[in-house]
């Protein structure tokens, strides 16, 4: 989205200019802090009152050797005076940290964008590791763009020069003074930072003292004019929102709460949560382990096989079991999902999806692992399949798992991706006391009780648990009777078993909503489907083109095993179908395959998201074509 | 699934057999393991509803089927794995871990490894019998070196694995060993292996009378049983042989047990090492021993308490917290939050 001027420039001190969306993209060493630049510049923003996303961008490499371009670690917000659906196309202020910073990032700023550059920064050594065989700022590099170079290391060594920090200490305050500058520059208060670095640097006072001072001199350096003359303050009105009480939230908080607000629904005292640590998943487990006051219990298990057998054996004794990985600990997973699957115990499978395939780019984001998913199994083993669309979608995603894990007694495995998971956005906090319960009723009545007695209506069997009197049994992988549940090898019972397998899964279709569509109505010249975290970026393409005149729908899937039944019907509708999607191609196959319709696919699969002209030039050229 | 009636008085072996046919071959060392562990449930009267038994994949792993307990009869190797989440999901469930030599310290070495360092309150059984039965015949991870085998026709160049070692080296601290024949000594050692909070390890020599017979008649022949078997007991000399007439004693400079007959070249009964359960290093140079020259040692080799995984995860956890329950009111609305007005 480019930065759109709303109203003429006014001019003059104190004065500033009208934006209603900006990209903003911190980036520096990954020992810089411009994650924490960030998260503060968004915490500040949301406070204000815009409507935001973000997208961190950072490098496998914990510290990368200083000043290199594969060290390079970014943080962006797209803030907004409207509705914000993605962390923005192009970036209008890049702040570059050091030459590496510029160099990575620079491609992405639009044409007449600002650059803010660290000249103490950019020395000989520092401009050799980043490959610039001249220093850019004093040469055309950067003609296209308004460039504002500031010696902030020097300007920060002043600032903190009282506090007696040695020279390395007081340059790592470097990132506060960029981010006071940029809080001036945008309006933003600066309240919320200071109580945060006092509490992050609670043991360490002269941190404190040196970062407050370094975040407000580069705010003072705006407010007292020392800018070039061309720049100005910029003023972004708050959004228009939903009226309630708001947070900023990143998909693996939602998904954690939304995991135990399901937990808790299906009237259930333990969430046990087996994991073992992977990029980008692992935050999930962390949050998960702070939730122990609520019951929850966290494994941090050998490997990922130990994590999800955990999770079967907790499942089994009665709790909620709940494993979580990313593509590659996922693979590993499989054997035991099966038997997950052949026992038909509930389980929730979290996958955070990451570019692959084996260890591919940990750090950036894909949706590659809808086949792993939906079929990436030995034998006929379905299972349910759900994704999340956004961050706080991931709340109610989480909830809908449990709900069709207890009820169906199914492993169901949640897609999230890299972006997804680090990703936040404003969150309007729903109010909990609505949610609708869930109740899961375990078995004690040994009358006429086997363990794969089958609801006749789910086809569910029934959770019987260790510690229940006169229900002692035994399950296990071997193939069972359908009439007794005992071990058996006969070729019917197996065909039957399998079947019945199958149309329990495919049953879930009469439980979950219909499709509908998030823009347009049903039929038309084109509709685009996508799911999970592309919402944003087809969301916002669908409505440009329709502004545009187009003939254009969006549909985008929740529920991606089964589907929702009336799916065929809707997309049978349109004349033309679209799949963008993060991978090569998988849902468009699933759904030529399973609806028999001429879907084509817009692949990316850069580790990037989606930007939404590339959506709507694809729109564009399939309503040409 | 018909459900048996709880037995009133002292239970009997029976009342833990399940209604499925045992399906292992005639002869089979497992048929004695399971005698024992039906008659141990029996005699310890334990609750059947709290009783779990769970396995792996193999021959010894069919046994949660025969049990008439809960049971399940899970994956390859994982069994410790699933074990672990059972207890962290109800601490109070009595947990049995049914494994092979193959199951338990080849595809599953890793959870083995991590359930005994952990210490997780669970009774393991590992069934060695030196060789993979189930897929027929293949040498496993504790065959001695030039087993010959359908995978191993010039035979096995691969050096085995001691699984009492092994355990004591991860960390286990209830290390037992007896032998699927040598029935009350068995029963013994699983009262025993029960009765210790934390993760149990017991190892039974079991014969496989098909693809590994005899494999181990150097300690376990009638005839050679009492000069190859040291049967240890907590606080008594280490003696074996006819008559107890041998003994171990330690030699310092050696750092090394060495076989003494009492009553020759003047060794008392005071020069033999007492066996003390809670002596690590002991332990070690216990489960050192092997035939020819020395005998194998039989009973609990190594018992010293500490707290289990499980209570110390609870620990961690408020009493009466569950989920349920939870808070999710004031966990949303806690940090930073906003207002819009309407």
């Amino acid at each position: 989205m480019l930065m759109a001027t709303t109203s003429p420039p006014e001019t003059g001190q104190g004065t500033r200019e009208a934006r209603e969306h900006v990209v903003i993209r911190f980036a520096g060493d990954s020992g810089d802090g411009m994650q924490l630049t960030g998260t503060q510049f968004t915490v500040e923003t949301a406070l204000a009152g815009n409507d935001l996303a973000t997208f961190p961008d950072y490098p496998a490499e914990i510290r990368a050797p200083a000043g290199t371009t594969f060290g390079v670690s970014a943080f962006q917000i797209h803030f907004g005076a409207t509705d914000v659906r993605t962390a923005g196309d192009d970036v209008d202020v890049l702040v570059a940290m050091n030459p590496a910073a510029l160099t990575t990032n620079l491609r992405d700023v639009r044409l007449g964008g600002t650059v803010v550059a660290d000249v103490g920064a950019f020395t000989e050594r520092n401009l050799q590791k980043a490959g610039y065989a001249a220093n850019p700022l004093d040469d055309h590099t950067l003609a296209p763009y308004q460039v504002i170079t500031l010696d902030i290391s020097k300007l920060t060594l002043d600032a903190v020069a009282d506090f007696g920090l040695g020279q390395k200490e007081a340059l790592r305050c470097r990132n506060m003074w960029a981010l006071g500058l940029m809080l001036w520059m945008y309006e933003r208060e600066r309240a919320t930072t200071v109580r945060w670095l006092e509490k992050k640097f609670a043991k360490r006072p002269e941190l404190v003292r040196a970062n407050i001072a370094a975040l407000n001199a580069g705010h003072a350096f705006g407010e007292t004019a020392e800018m070039p003359t061309s720049v100005v303050g910029y003023r972004v009105a708050p959004a228009e929102v939903a009226p309630g009480e708001y947070r900023t939230v990143s998909g693996t908080e939602a998904l954690a709460w939304g995991l135990l607000a399901g937990t808790r629904a299906a009237g259930l005292r333990r969430l046990m949560f087996g994991s073992y640590p992977i990029t980008p998943a692992s935050p999930l487990l962390h949050v998960l382990a702070g939730l122990k006051q609520h019951g929850v219990v966290t494994f941090q298990a050998e490997d990922e096989i130990a994590a999800i057998g955990a999770a079967i054996g907790a499942s089994y004794a009665g709790a909620l079991g709940m494993t979580s990985s990313s593509g590659p600990g996922i693979a590993l997973k499989s054997e035991a999902l099966g038997l997950a699957i052949a026992t038909e115990l509930p389980l929730i499978v979290v996958n955070s999806q990451r570019a692959g395939p084996s260890t591919g780019m940990p750090t950036k984001t894909e949706q590659s692992d809808l086949y792993q998913a939906v079929y990436g199994r030995n034998a006929d083993a379905p299972l349910a399949v759900v994704a999340a669309a956004t961050p706080g979608d991931c709340f109610e995603v989480g909830i809908e798992a449990v709900r069709l894990a207890t009820k169906y007694m199914t492993p169901v495995i949640v897609l999230t991706d890299g972006y997804l998971a680090n990703a936040a956005e404003p969150w309007r906090i729903p109010d909990v006391s609505d949610l609708a319960g869930f109740p899961v009723h375990y078995r004690t009545d040994p009358e006429g009780f086997h363990p794969f007695l089958r609801d006749p209506t789910t086809l569910a069997r029934p959770w019987a648990v260790p510690g229940t009197p006169g229900l002692e049994h035994r399950v296990g992988g071997i193939e069972r009777d359908y009439a007794t549940g005992h071990i058996s090898y006969d070729p019917e019972n197996h065909e039957r078993m399998t079947k019945v397998r199958a149309a329990k899964i495919a049953g879930i279709a009469q439980d979950i909503p219909l499709q509908d569509l998030a823009v347009g109505g049903p039929g038309g010249r084109l509709v685009v489907v996508g799911w999970g975290s592309t919402f944003g970026p087809i969301l916002q393409a669908v409505r440009t083109a329709r502004e545009q005149g187009l003939d254009v729908a969006q549909v985008h899937l929740r529920y991606l095993s089964p589907f929702p039944r009336n799916l065929g019907e809707l997309l049978a509708g349109f004349e033309r179908v679209l799949v963008p999607e993060m991978n090569n191609g998988q849902l468009v196959n699933i759904l030529r395959a399973t609806y028999l319709v001429p879907a084509v696919g817009l692949n990316k699969i850069t580790g990037k998201p989606f930007k939404v002209r590339e959506i709507l030039a694809a729109i564009h050229a399939a309503l040409e074509a | 699934m018909t459900v048996a009636t709880p037995p009133a008085g002292q239970p009997t072996a029976k009342d833990f057999a399940s209604d499925q046919e045992v399906r292992w071959c005639p002869g089979c060392g497992d048929y004695a393991i399971l005698k024992a562990v039906l008659k141990t449930l029996a005699d310890l009267a334990v609750p059947r509803e709290q009783t779990v038994f769970v396995s792996g994949i193999g021959c010894s792993s069919r046994f949660p089927y025969y049990v008439s307990t809960y049971g399940f009869h899970t994956i390859h190797g994982r069994a410790p794995a699933i074990a672990t989440g059972v207890k962290l999901a109800n601490p109070e469930l009595d947990v049995w871990v049914i494994t092979g030599d193959g199951d338990g310290l080849s595809i599953g070495g890793n959870h083995m490894l991590h359930v005994l360092r952990r210490n997780v309150n669970l009774q393991i059984i590992l069934f060695n019998n030196e060789i993979y039965g189930l897929t027929k015949g293949q040498y496993s991870p504790t065959s001695r070196q030039g087993t010959r085998s359908p995978s191993t026709p010039l035979g096995s160049v691969d050096y085995p694995v001691s699984p009492g070692a092994f355990a004591l080296g991860a960390g286990a601290r209830f290390i037992a060993r007896s032998i699927d024949t040598l029935q009350p000594h068995l029963i013994g050692v699983l009262k025993r292996a029960h009765e210790h909070r934390g993760a149990s390890f017991v190892e039974v020599f079991q014969n496989c009378v098909v693809f590994n017979d005899g494999v181990f008649e150097d300690f376990t022949a009638k005839a050679i049983a009492p000069e190859m078997q040291l049967h240890v007991q907590h606080g008594k000399p280490l003696r074996f042989g006819k008559g107890d007439a041998k003994g171990l004693r330690l030699d310092p400079a050696r750092l090394a047990v060495e076989v003494v007959t009492v009553g020759e070249n003047g060794v008392t009964e005071s020069d033999l090492l007492v066996h003390d359960e809670k002596n690590r290093t002991l332990a070690a140079l216990l489960l050192g021993l092997a035939p020819p020259a020395f005998p194998t040692a039989l009973g609990v080799i190594y018992c010293d308490p500490a707290a289990t995984y499980e209570e110390q995860a609870y620990e961690q956890i408020p009493a009466g917290a569950s989920v349920a329950r939870a808070d999710l009111e004031r966990l949303l609305h806690q940090g930073q939050t906003w207002t819009v007005a309407g």
